[in-house]
């Protein structure tokens, strides 16, 4: 085979889209372009064993990104994948077939995978604070560690998964911690009032304080008085002090760099069912930036920013985009219908999702209860559309349950067959 | 082909028994138990197991 393929992505997407590519026989050229300056890495260890591992500390952001722990391992077969690190793409000519990098040069293709992921939303709220954070990157995660010392007053906003961990390491690290958040419940719409509820206490039993149902309207220090106190005034007029604030607000995807293309651009890529862009040829996406119908539960594209969709978009997209350059290669059979899976690890407590949660109209209760020692039995809710189980979280409890449940999920939403798929041009 | 898991490493997550179920298992104690030389067939349905570690403790070789 000849010709290039240019993955725009240096993480977990590009990684598999590289190695799947291979895998399905892609013998020509292959160059992955990364924005950041490191090889793949793992993202989950940054808001958990990266921010409590004193050993981070004698080490660079380079050296944490090469640690056994986060780096990436890489396949054999990509072993002449060229891997350019440091070289943003600011903008793509679809039509031409040519990208253009932060410093002006410009790259050809034959054909695209676009697998620039997402960033972290920032607090959108005037004012000023010395010692702002987000947790996405070996650096972001390095940089807030050296801030975390006993006793340092850490405010998170937001109660989510990335809010609720970094939380529990903070708290590990001594530190004293807010978590401030809009809704009644940290990790409410993922674990419904229950488990929710029982988290919260989980995480108020070790001393975190919670400032729920209140949201950031202002930042207050002034940067030219630095002995103002820095911290953030909340929407009920309460200020609270913080010498480091952390914004776990949720995420972006990047796309703007595919602007300009006629492609649909809101909320990630806009794909098919094999990852397809939809508007332009010889283009797939892969992993948190792609919104893509998973019709084993409807024909709705979204995106899905959970561990494993980039290894399991990249399977199809690379055969989708095989099959674009060669039409003799083989497609992938049967619809691409995936079963979405998530933990989350907060002091010892292990959270496993699985399913769509997004997509469901009540949390039920499905096993235990929130008495003391859940933990250790196990809670588990069930997330329901209708009468159909679409998702289920398990918190504590031995590996069986987590097994039992994701076998629930998976025999309540069975993959379709082949030709049960619309299209979703005509169902989105 | 030949599987091999660092029980040091593994931390029960089990998305391994999700993508090779013939392969990967826990046990009744809910210990992680695996077949060390599974069936060519498996092969894709391995590496993909090893792929979604989320700790990378599983080693595929040949």
């Amino acid at each position: 085979m000849r010709g290039r393929i240019v993955v725009v992505g240096g993480s977990l997407g590009g990684l598999r889209a590289a190695e799947q590519l291979r895998g399905a026989g892609w013998t020509g050229e292959l160059l992955v372009l990364g924005a950041e300056t490191h090889l793949p890495y793992q993202r989950p260890p940054l808001s958990k064993s990266v921010l409590t591992d004193p050993d981070v500390d004698a080490l660079s952001p380079a050296a944490v990104a090469g640690r056994p722990a986060v780096a990436l391992r890489r396949r054999a077969s990509t072993g002449d994948v060229t891997w350019r690190t440091a070289t943003p793409v600011v903008s793509a000519d679809l039509t031409g077939c040519v990208l253009t990098t932060a410093t002006g040069q410009r790259i050809g293709y034959d054909a695209l995978v676009v697998a620039t992921g997402i960033r972290p939303r920032r607090l959108d709220v005037p004012g000023f604070h010395p010692s702002r954070h987000v947790v996405r990157t070996v650096e972001d995660a390095t940089g807030l560690r050296r801030r975390l010392r006993p006793g340092t007053r850490v405010v998170i906003v937001g109660g989510g998964f990335i809010g609720c961990e970094v939380a529990a390491s903070a708290r590990t690290l001594g530190c004293r911690v807010t978590v401030v958040d809009p809704l009644p419940a940290p990790m409410l719409t993922q674990l419904g009032h229950t488990l929710a509820g029982a988290l919260q206490a989980a995480h108020e039993s070790r001393g975190v304080r919670f400032l729920l149902e209140r949201s950031v309207l202002a930042l207050t220090a002034e940067p030219s008085r630095w002995r103002t106190p820095a911290g953030v005034l909340l929407d009920d007029g309460e200020v609270v002090e913080a010498d480091v604030l952390v914004e776990a607000v949720g995420s972006v995807p990047n796309v703007e760099w595919l602007a300009g293309n006629g492609l649909d651009l809101t909320n990630g890529v806009l794909c098919d069912n094999d990852l397809r862009a939809l508007g332009a040829d010889r283009v797939v996406a892969v992993g948190d930036v792609a919104r893509f119908p998973n019709p084993r539960f409807d024909p709705v594209p979204r995106r899905v920013e959970h561990w494993c969709v980039p290894t399991d978009t990249a399977q199809r997209a690379a055969r989708t985009l095989l099959h674009t350059l060669h039409p003799g290669t083989p497609v992938a059979p049967g619809a691409f219908a995936p079963l979405p899976s998530f933990w989350s690890d907060q002091y010892h407590l292990r959270l496993q999702g699985f399913g769509a949660l997004s997509v469901a109209d009540r949390i039920e209760v499905l096993h235990g209860a929130a008495a003391p020692g859940w933990d250790r039995d196990g809670l588990v809710v069930g997330h329901y559309r209708g009468e159909r189980l679409v998702g289920a979280v398990v918190a504590g409890g031995p590996p069986a349950l987590r097994m039992r449940h994701q076998q629930l999920v998976q025999e309540a939403n069975p993959a379709p067959q082949a030709g049960e798929v619309a299209d979703v041009a005509e169902t989105a | 082909m030949r599987v091999t898991v660092d029980t040091a490493v593994c931390a029960d997550h089990g998305q391994c028994i999700f993508s090779a179920p013939e392969v990967f298992q826990f046990d009744p104690d809910g210990k992680l138990v695996w077949e060390t030389t599974p069936e060519e067939s498996q092969r894709e349905a391995v590496l993909e197991a090893a792929d979604v570690c989320p700790v990378q403790a599983i080693l595929v070789d040949g």
